[in-house]
Formats: structure tokens, C-alpha cells, sequence
């Protein structure tokens, strides 16, 4: 460390440095798409006949007769399809949500924008009466609402990461106690039918739903990309930041509002995943030998969190369909403890 | 061994009289508030008619009926619950030197409401006698978690720590609390309405029985919370010199987290989870008291049942016939205080 070395050989080093990392980051990514793959393919063909599956396939390709219709092509892979896209558009906005306020443990689940989701939606199912899309789009709309009101109470010369995690806890809380009030004024039967929506669950998407969900995360990758690279240099905090010519402010807003579109749209398919956000990031980062913002190993590992849970809920009580937000919030509640115990040593809060 | 640092005759200063001029003022406030308890809901009562009814009952007079049966043991609940939570949220700011502690901020009301649901599905206990110990034993299990997990790493509890950890903890027993109601539609009808935190009904019938489980351990916790002023006092000038100046620093910590165990645990077997009354208390009572926390605990004891019991009277009234659970309406008074906080105080530093 003390010992100056002479220039050429520094750079050498640099460059084998340099080369490694890139293929540690390229290897995790590879691993991260292969077990995306593997955990589709498994959550396709168990409980059927390989055949079918392959049958289904084969037809869409256009080379064989395109058996498994029903089974493949109509419940299992739109199911997995919406699962990898929730996963993903989760583990993004989870990524954004910890970079931008500088905290490891902050995310759109536990600062009430989700929660404003399920507000909004146990309003729709208990209130209003109503079903499926509608749904969806209140859950949109209580999403952004809440999140913007976080961030408008947040404000004053800016806003700190400290103070928008505070105010989004007290949200919660308040958002908590409105859906306490919905459950405790409607019949038990919708209650029922409230709290697997606010648990999160797949279900059974239409092929419809996918699209959307899809045409979404398309639209807003650009941005993603673009906000990324400025995440990064907000990362060496705000003026340095500056002084690289971010404007900081804009981009923290910017930040932010991607990841609540990408909260909100993938609560209004599956409801709020409990702690998919929360520990896809966390574990990508903890992947990759750099650090710092890893969005796109944190939509993989998102996907991979979803398809996983997913499979275990289905098949942990066969006479049960048990949300698949249970497998990971009871997970998410588990890696919460181990995270904080572990990973203090170079704590970056407030 | 313990020297009275004020020497000189002991007359009473003048900021001592201000102070207990302001208690005095708060106990006047706190039976005005008794009163409009006893008097004002659905049906108002005059209050000569409930002197009447305190004093000589008459049997099948339908207004004493409200009084006696029905108003009084809510007053009565209403006011352990709030004093509980008073001096559990002022104890728990000492102890943990944060600003933003509060029983149900830091998830020790979900910790109890796990384990009462767990009590109820799993063991079939249906007795609140019985599920009370449970409270207590998960109100403990998650402050020790909570509290013990926020404070681990170099830079030891910071009010956004805690405040996450006590959220994701929250959320994660949701997601637990949700699989456990989704097997059982009975559950499900009696936990959604104790989940919301409410004094109706409370205290009369089986509650009655409740409440004499509870008020043992209610008072000791009272008593260990009123005696930790001197303790906390110390404390709160840093572990260091609190040792020095000859605090046993570990034995008043085990014995004030022991008190707010002992209330927080009570009061949510009581009323079930009632969030930001402990978080608020302290914060209304630091102008009048200083920082003080033997007179802020005087306070706290004070100023918490009338609180809470002004919040039931509001929760009676705005939605006459009906009523709002008082836990709804502290959260949304208390929100916009935990945010006015936020906003003021240069928490960054604690």
C-alpha cells in the first residue's frame, strides 16, 4: 500500500483488476439469467407432463401440434411471465429507493408507498365493490399518491434521505390504520378476499395483464438506464455529485419517481410482494464486487426471488393456494434480521 | 450513595413551581376529558345525570345504564392505556436516546399481536387470561430484537434504524398474521377488530376479567417507569458519564426496558395495537417540563390518558351513530405531529 510502484506496471494491475471485476460481474449476471430460466422452466412443468410443456413450446415455435394449450399457454406462462416482470419492476425500484436515500434498509414496501397501494385497493374491493382491473388501477393511484405526499412533506431546501424514510414510516402507520378501519367495516367474506390482495399473489393473469405490465417496464428501461449512471455519482454524495455536474435534485426526483411507477404498476398486477424490493438489491450488491447502484443484477435477482417464492407457495400446501407475498415476507423477515446483523460494519445510514 | 447534587435550603425554585403548576393544569385538563368521556357519544348524557348514576344507581334507568356499564370501563381502560403508553414511549425515548421511539414505531405491538393470534390458532387459547402472557412474552421477544438488532455496528441506534427495523419487522409479522387468518375465518372476524385499537367494549364483560389480569403488571411496570427518571437523566448525558457519576448503567437499562415491556405488552393486550401515543407524549410535554425526564415521566402519566381518551371522545362524536376506533384517529392526529417532528428536529446527528 505504501510502496509506490512504478507506472507501468500500476496500470497493468489496474487492467487485471479491472478485467476481473467485469467477470465476476458478467458471471453473476450469467448465473442470475440461467436460475431466472431454470426456476421458469421448473414452475412450468411441475405438477403436468414434461410432454405438454414441451408440446406447448414446440408449438409456438411452430414445429409441433401445440398440445398443453390450456394448462401451459393459458394459466402457467402468463403466471410466469407476470412473475419475472413483478420481480424485476420490484427489484429496480427497491435498487433506486436505497441508492437515492442512501439507506440499506429503505424501500417502497416499508415507507408506505405499497401500503398506499393496498389502501387504495382494500378501498376498491371492500368500498366500492369492485374487481380485477379496477383494482389494479386503484392500487396505481394510492401508490403515487402516498409517494408523492412523502416526498411533498419531505421537502424543505431539498429533500434528505433521512427525512423522506421518517415520514414515509409515519405513512405507513397512517395507511395501516385506514385499512384497519376498511377491514373492520365490511363482511368477512370480502376481508378475506382484501387480504390476499394486500398479501400479494400472481393468481392467474391473463395474457393481457403481461402485456401491460411488459409495455411499462419497456417504456420506463430508458429512463432507468439513464438515471442510473447519475445514481452513481449521487453515491459520492450530493457535492460531488454537483460538482460532476448532476443536478442533484432533479435527479433524486427523477429517481424516485421511477421506481414509484415501477412500484405502483407491479402492486396493481400482483398486490404488494412483502420485502421483494427490500432484499433484491441488497443481495445483487452483495453478488457483485463493486458495489454501489446494481440495477440491473437487482431486477434478475427480483425475478428470481418472485419465481422462487412463487414455486413454494404453490407447492408448499397442495390443498392450499397460499399468496405468494407470505413465502416472502416470512423470507424477507428472515434476511432482515441476518442483513442487519451482518452488515453494520459499513453501515451508510442516514 | 446518592448525593443530591442542589445544596442549599430546600425551597421550592421557581421553574419547580411553574412545573407543578402545569401538572396541576394537566390533572384539571385530564378530568375535564374524564368527563367528556363519560358524558358525550352516541346518545349525550347531561353530567348531572352522570353524577347521578356515579353516585346513586338507579336500576333499569337507561342513561346510568350507558354510564356504568358501558362508558365507565371504556374511561377506565382508556385511561391505563394511555398512561401505559405515555411512560412506555417517554421510557423507551430515554433509554434508546431517540426522539422517535414508540411502542408501536419500533413493532413491539406487532411482536404481541403474533404471539396473541399464535396463542389463539395454534394453542386454542380463548381466553384473554389466558393469551395476555403471550402478549407480554412477544411485546418482549420483539423489543429484545428490535432494539438489540438497531443498536448493533459502529454507529449504534440511530432513530432511522430503529424506525426501519421496527417497519420491516411489522411488515413481516403482517405477512406471518395474514397466513395464520387466512386458515380460519373466526380468527379472521375477531383479530381484524382488536388489530385496529379500540376501547369499546373493552373493559366491561370478559374484558372486565382482562383488566384485572393486566393491572398488576400495569402498575409495577408504573411504578419501575416513574422511578427510572433519575436513571434516565443520567443516561441521557452518554453511557460514559452516566458511569461515572455511579449509575449502574446496565442494571437501570434492563430495568427500564422491563418497564416499557411490562406497558407496551399491557397495553396492546388491553386495547390492542395503538400506535404514536408513546411517540408523542414526551414530545407534548418537553416545552412545558424541560428536559427533565423525571417530571416528563410525571407528565407522560398525565398527559397520555388524556390523549388518548381526547381521541376516543373525537372518534365518538365525528362519526355519530357509529364511532371511529381510537386507534384511528390517534394515528391520524399523531402522523401529522411524528411529521411536524421530523421536520423540526436536526435528527441527522442523534
Amino acid at each position: 500500500m505504501t510502496t509506490t510502484a512504478p507506472p507501468a506496471p500500476a496500470r497493468e494491475v489496474l487492467r487485471t483488476v479491472r478485467h476481473a471485476r467485469r467477470r465476476r460481474t458478467v458471471l453473476v449476471c450469467t448465473v442470475l439469467v440461467a436460475a431466472v430460466l431454470a426456476l421458469a422452466w421448473l414452475s412450468l412443468v411441475w405438477g403436468g407432463r414434461t410432454g405438454d410443456t414441451l408440446d406447448y413450446l414446440a408449438g409456438l415455435l411452430g414445429t409441433g401440434e401445440g398440445g398443453g394449450e390450456f394448462t401451459i399457454g393459458r394459466l402457467r406462462l402468463p403466471r410466469v411471465a407476470l412473475a419475472v416482470l413483478v420481480g424485476a419492476a420490484l427489484g429496480i425500484a427497491g435498487g433506486i429507493f436505497q441508492s437515492v436515500l442512501g439507506n440499506p434498509l429503505a424501500s417502497p414496501d416499508i415507507l408506505g408507498v405499497s401500503g398506499g397501494a393496498s389502501l387504495a385497493a382494500a378501498f376498491a374491493i371492500l368500498g366500492l365493490g369492485l374487481t380485477g382491473a379496477a383494482v389494479g388501477v386503484a392500487a396505481f393511484l394510492g401508490a403515487t399518491v402516498v409517494a408523492a405526499a412523502i416526498y411533498l412533506l419531505a421537502w424543505r431546501d431539498g429533500v434528505t434521505g433521512f427525512r423522506f424514510v421518517l415520514i414515509g414510516v409515519a405513512a405507513a402507520f397512517v395507511v395501516n390504520g385506514g385499512i384497519g378501519y376498511l377491514l373492520t367495516r365490511a363482511e368477512v367474506s370480502d376481508v378475506r378476499a382484501a387480504l390476499v390482495w394486500m398479501v400479494g399473489s400472481i393468481g392467474t393473469p391473463r395474457w393481457g395483464d403481461v402485456a401491460v405490465l411488459a409495455v411499462a417496464l419497456l417504456v420506463l428501461a430508458p429512463f432507468v438506464v439513464g438515471v442510473s449512471w447519475q445514481l452513481r455519482a449521487l453515491g459520492l454524495g450530493d457535492e460531488a455529485a454537483a460538482g460532476l455536474g448532476v443536478r442533484v435534485e432533479r435527479t433524486r426526483l427523477l429517481a424516485l419517481a421511477l421506481a414509484v411507477a415501477l412500484t405502483a404498476g407491479a402492486t396493481a398486477f400482483a398486490g404488494p410482494v412483502a420485502f421483494v424490493a427490500f432484499v433484491s438489491a441488497p443481495i445483487a450488491r452483495r453478488l457483485l464486487p463493486t458495489g454501489g447502484t446494481v440495477l440491473g443484477p437487482a431486477a434478475l435477482v427480483g425475478a428470481v426471488v418472485v419465481l422462487a417464492a412463487e414455486l413454494v407457495a404453490t407447492h408448499l400446501v397442495p390443498s392450499l393456494e397460499v399468496p405468494v407475498g407470505i413465502v416472502t415476507g416470512a423470507v424477507g423477515a428472515a434476511y432482515l434480521l441476518w442483513l442487519l446483523a451482518t452488515t453494520d460494519r459499513r453501515e451508510a445510514t442516514s | 450513595m446518592t448525593q443530591t447534587l442542589t445544596t442549599g435550603p430546600r425551597r421550592r425554585s421557581a421553574p419547580t413551581r411553574r412545573r407543578l403548576l402545569a401538572l396541576g393544569g394537566a390533572v384539571v385538563l385530564l378530568l375535564l376529558v374524564v368527563a367528556a368521556s363519560l358524558a358525550l357519544g352516541a346518545r349525550d348524557i347531561p353530567l348531572g345525570t352522570v353524577l347521578d348514576a356515579l353516585t346513586a344507581r338507579v336500576p333499569g334507568d337507561n342513561d346510568h345504564n350507558v354510564v356504568l356499564d358501558q362508558r365507565l370501563p371504556r374511561t377506565v381502560v382508556g385511561l391505563l392505556v394511555g398512561c401505559a403508553l405515555g411512560l412506555a414511549g417517554t421510557v423507551m425515548q430515554g433509554v434508546t436516546r431517540n426522539p422517535l421511539a414508540d411502542p408501536g414505531l419500533l413493532g413491539i405491538n406487532a411482536g404481541a399481536s403474533l404471539a396473541v393470534v399464535l396463542s389463539i390458532t395454534v394453542l386454542g387459547i380463548t381466553s384473554p387470561a389466558g393469551y395476555v402472557w403471550f402478549a407480554f412474552a412477544g411485546a418482549a421477544a420483539a423489543m429484545v430484537v428490535v432494539y438489540g438488532i438497531g443498536s448493533m455496528g459502529r454507529s449504534g441506534t440511530t432513530p432511522v434504524k430503529l424506525a426501519l427495523v421496527g417497519t420491516a419487522l411489522t411488515a413481516g409479522i403482517t405477512s406471518v398474521l395474514t397466513l395464520l387468518l387466512l386458515g380460519s375465518t373466526t380468527a379472521t372476524n375477531t383479530y381484524r377488530f382488536w388489530a385496529v385499537g379500540s376501547l369499546a367494549g373493552r373493559g366491561s364483560g370478559t374484558g372486565a376479567d382482562v383488566l384485572v389480569t393486566l393491572l398488576p403488571f400495569l402498575a409495577v411496570g408504573a411504578v419501575l417507569a416513574l422511578l427510572s427518571g433519575r436513571a434516565l437523566n443520567l443516561l441521557s448525558m452518554g453511557e460514559d458519564l452516566a458511569r461515572g457519576l455511579g449509575l449502574d448503567v446496565r442494571r437501570s437499562r434492563i430495568l427500564a426496558v422491563l418497564a416499557a415491556v411490562l406497558l407496551a405488552g399491557g397495553a396492546t393486550a388491553l386495547a390492542g395495537p395503538v400506535v404514536f401515543v408513546g411517540l408523542v407524549v414526551p414530545h407534548i410535554v418537553r416545552p412545558l417540563t424541560g428536559p427533565d425526564y423525571r417530571w416528563v415521566l410525571a407528565f407522560a402519566a398525565v398527559v397520555g390518558p388524556a390523549l388518548l381518551l381526547t381521541a376516543d371522545v373525537i372518534g365518538r362524536l365525528v362519526a355519530r351513530p357509529g364511532e371511529l376506533e381510537v386507534g384511528l384517529v390517534v394515528a391520524l392526529v399523531g402522523a401529522p405531529m411524528m411529521i411536524a417532528i421530523v421536520r423540526r428536529a436536526r435528527l441527522a446527528g442523534l
